[in-house]
């Protein structure tokens, strides 16, 4: 740390719901920076003209997508029971952000950034969805060595991007035929569950995303 | 049209994956009140006729939506418009317009209730209640369709909109919008016709309704007479106020996604003492009256805690008129600077204890653009227009301001003014590079200067109601030569486009026939008019040659001294005697310094001294009213 101030660093395990499912990265920035004004918490901010609080998010989740296994990294000035953090923040969150497990991390720990090798996402599809036929597009696509694609003028390999694929069809009336995968994200290698959708030819607005958990590097996976 | 808010739900799923900025339509947010829809018996549905990233930052709404939910039996919603992109999705699909709150369709509600604070609003107005499914004319609504009232400082010159706007609410909302929602809920238990609800609308102190009066015109196109039809019908309406400022709200909802302004406001201060001749807003909101220091630090705290916003705006039109400022100032910067929250001072005035506010408030944070509106550059020009400063005291000003290290000074100015010439306009550019040699002088090539030079309208109710408006080619001429004259790369320079000055002088000077006008040119496709990416110049025209009107009859006439305007039906409180004196007095280049020094007499205290009685001292601004007046003032409070 660039400062003498005694600094301690919560890590918040914290879900994306429903309610703010079109919030964007930045916003989403924003609301945390609220909820822990909401909360009283004495969150550190860094030096200089334009102080920002200290909070680092995991990975952005694009627009439209829920998750329950975001994790957020809070620097705070004064050190305090990780479930006093917990329970001022869970008083103080707004609709559609849910406040899980909170731990104390050690200041020299890497960023969350680096630690993510790994995200799991599950994409519910609509029950019109032949899942014959996309289960046939499945086998075909993993049998696939690459997938040239382009995203934003850019060209680059999907296939290597994702570690885990699979098709689980509806069970019941209710349920809806779902894809489960596992896509690489580290950095610079960041597979994008949308452009999975479409390399299988299904339209990315159809499905419901949703993020099931971060595989962190080296540690135990979260959860 | 009444769609099942699952239904809505299930569309919206389908349709917001495929918007800009989907979290506009979704509702749900932090502090938004959501009431249980069948067990409340009034409905109301509060709109902005513009998108929600404007709409969240309006004030007014914001107060009315907590007076109304603070009522037990009645509930209010938010509605916004949709952009392009959203609305061709709604046409798609058939989806239509819906409360951010519970998705109830707009037409479901028992009343709309319409922010208008400025002209450009109308032809989104039409499409906000077409969306709805709600005949665009009043005359074509039946009793199942929402009563649809409308107010704001637009509604001052209601005119324009009589034709599709069933009540207007004149002047402060805080009280009458729940004498409204009464008189409704009286009149559904009556079971009466719509007839009589507008009749019992009109009862109320500052509801205007539109179709309860006829307009009889001269040969000439100006009017002969206005007729109340009816004996609810007030003439004129006299503006609603309140006697004192309410505390003012604090649990603002918080938007999940970025809008125009992220802060908390709160209004210091009501209306305004200094009298600019050309600015409406400083005539129709007197009497002045502020909320004391301890009131406002009360309510920041308090509304820092329920949104965890970190910006806090103290509104008013002069907010360093304030008799409490430079305290106020001390102590928000003590309580706050530590909690990271700025405190932003909008509409300083020209003078030191301007740049010392601001100056303490930045403290240590980055400073960017300060911003001055001496509103003209001729000393000659700023005493017509009652904004009296000596340019040199200018000069003095724009030196501290750089010395304290603010970058760039925005300056606004107005060209158009009544009686000005192309010097007072080369003046302009004058004053623009006397001010940037001061910010060279301090900081050498850093300092910049902006110029926002905009064009004057004569608005109703103020002492200018009666000039002319520039010609498009007077105004281009104008533009022209501070554009030849702007030209250093320390200068920037901002105008408008004159059609768009046009436009607001149609809209905000127009009469009731002007309504058709509005309704044709909405036909052609006008919407989103404030947005200069959207306004269509073309289509207005298209619009006045097929109603068989004539554009400069509203914009370049000057006005007979005794002329029925459009809007004398409205008393804004100030009295038309009182305009006019002043405007003579311009004339003479007279000026009328603040009114906290000394009354003018511009008519408030006679026509609202039983509520100064009732609210005496500090709380006005204007001087005491001893003795009781034998005959009541004649507000209509029943």
């Amino acid at each position: 740390m660039q400062d003498s101030r005694s600094l301690h660093r919560y890590r918040i395990r914290f879900a994306k719901l429903e309610a703010m499912r079109y919030t964007g990265h930045l916003d989403l920035h924003r609301a945390w920076e609220r909820m822990l004004r909401r909360a009283s918490l004495p969150v550190a901010y860094s030096q200089g003209f334009s102080p920002r609080p200290k909070i680092h998010l995991s990975r952005a989740l694009p627009l439209g997508m829920t998750s329950e296994c975001e994790l957020a990294d809070v620097w705070l000035e004064a050190e305090m029971p990780a479930s006093e953090v917990r329970k001022r923040l869970e008083t103080s969150a707004p609709p559609g952000l849910g406040i899980g497990e909170v731990e104390p991390v050690p200041l020299e720990e890497p960023p969350i950034q680096s630690q993510i090798v790994s995200v799991d996402y599950i994409a519910r599809l609509p029950a019109s969805v032949d899942t014959r036929s996309l289960a046939r597009r499945v086998e075909r696509l993993l049998a696939e060595a690459s997938l040239p694609r382009e995203r934003r003028g850019k060209r680059y390999d999907l296939r290597p991007l994702i570690e885990d694929l699979r098709l689980e069809n509806g069970h019941g009336e209710q349920e809806q035929p779902a894809l489960m995968m596992r896509l690489a994200a580290r950095e610079g290698a960041t597979g994008r569950p949308e452009e999975v959708l479409l390399a299988l030819g299904v339209e990315p607005a159809e499905a419901r995303v949703h993020r099931t958990a971060l595989h962190l590097v080296e540690t135990k996976p979260h959860p | 049209m009444s769609m099942e808010p699952a239904e809505v739900q299930a569309r919206l799923e389908h349709i917001l994956p495929r918007v800009q900025k989907p979290g506009r339509y979704t509702g749900g947010e932090l502090n938004q009140i959501v009431k249980e829809w069948d067990a409340t018996s009034t409905r109301v549905a509060l709109a902005f006729p513009d998108i929600y990233d404007l709409g969240m930052s309006n004030l007014g709404l914001a107060i009315l939506y907590d007076a109304l939910n603070q009522q037990d039996g009645v509930l209010a919603e938010r509605v916004y418009l949709p952009w392009p992109d959203m609305e061709a999705q709604m046409h798609a699909t058939g989806l239509p317009l819906y409360s951010l709150e519970t998705k109830h369709p707009v037409a479901a509600f028992d009343i709309l209730g319409i922010s208008l604070p400025y002209e450009t609003l109308y032809t989104n107005t039409l499409n906000l209640l077409d969306l709805a499914g709600i005949p665009i004319r009043s005359a074509d609504r039946a009793s199942s369709h929402p009563l649809v009232i409308a107010g704001g400082h637009a509604a001052f010159n209601p005119e324009p909109m009589a034709e599709f706007i069933d009540a207007f609410v004149i002047g402060e909302g805080e009280e009458v919008i729940l004498d409204i929602v009464r008189a409704f809920q009286a009149w559904r238990e009556r079971g009466e016709d719509r007839a009589s609800l507008l009749r019992s609308l009109a009862r109320i102190w500052g509801v205007y309704v539109p179709s309860l009066y006829r307009v009889e015109y001269h040969q000439n196109g100006t009017i002969r007479k206005v007729k109340p039809l009816v004996e609810e019908a007030a003439m004129p309406v006299l503006k609603r106020i309140v006697g004192r400022l309410p505390p003012p709200i604090t649990r603002f909802i918080v938007p999940f996604v970025d809008v125009t302004h992220n802060r908390i406001p709160i209004e210091i201060t009501r209306g305004c003492t200094r009298g600019c001749r050309f600015c409406q807003a400083g005539m129709i909101t007197r009497p002045v009256r502020e909320r004391s220091l301890t009131e406002i630090m009360r309510a920041i705290e308090e509304a820092v805690q329920v949104t965890g916003l970190d910006e806090v705006g103290l509104l008013s039109l002069s907010s360093s008129d304030h008799d409490e400022i430079i305290p106020l100032v001390q102590e928000a910067s003590r309580k706050f600077s530590d909690q990271h929250i700025r405190v932003s001072l909008p509409s300083l005035r020209i003078e030191s204890v301007s740049v010392e506010l601001m100056d303490q408030l930045m403290g240590q944070a980055s400073r960017s653009g300060f911003t001055l509106a001496p509103e003209a550059a001729t000393e000659r020009m700023r005493e017509i227009i009652n904004k009296p400063i000596s340019t040199e005291q200018l000069i003095e000003i724009a030196r501290e301001i750089y010395r304290r290290g603010w970058h760039t000074i925005k300056l606004y100015f107005m060209i158009g003014h009544p009686l000005e010439t192309l010097n007072d306009v080369r003046a302009i550019a004058e004053l623009c590079k006397a001010v940037l040699a001061e910010g060279r002088r301090e900081m050498g090539r850093r300092a910049k200067v902006h110029a926002g030079v905009s064009t004057f309208v004569p608005k109703p109710h103020t002492p200018f109601q009666w000039v002319p408006c520039d010609t498009m080619d007077q105004i281009r001429a104008k533009q022209a030569l501070l554009k030849r004259e702007l030209r250093d790369p320390g200068l920037k320079l901002n105008w408008n486009a004159p059609e768009e000055t046009m436009l607001e002088a149609w809209l905000s000077r127009g009469d009731r026939r002007m309504g058709a006008v509005i309704y044709e040119a909405w036909k052609r496709g006008a919407r989103f008019d404030a947005w200069q990416e959207h306004f269509t110049y073309e289509a207005w025209m298209e619009a006045f040659a097929s109603v068989g009107l004539d554009p400069a009859f509203y914009t370049h006439r000057e006005r007979p001294l005794d002329e029925i305007f459009p809007w004398d039906l409205i008393h804004a409180g100030v009295q038309k005697k009182f305009l006019l004196e002043d405007y003579r007095a311009s004339l003479r280049g007279q000026t009328r310094h603040d009114c906290r020094e000394g009354c003018f007499a511009c008519g408030i205290l006679p026509i609202y001294s039983d509520l100064r009685r009732q609210n005496p001292g500090e709380a006005w601004k204007c001087p005491e009213v001893r003795t009781p007046t034998r005959a009541r003032a004649h507000i209509p409070v029943r």
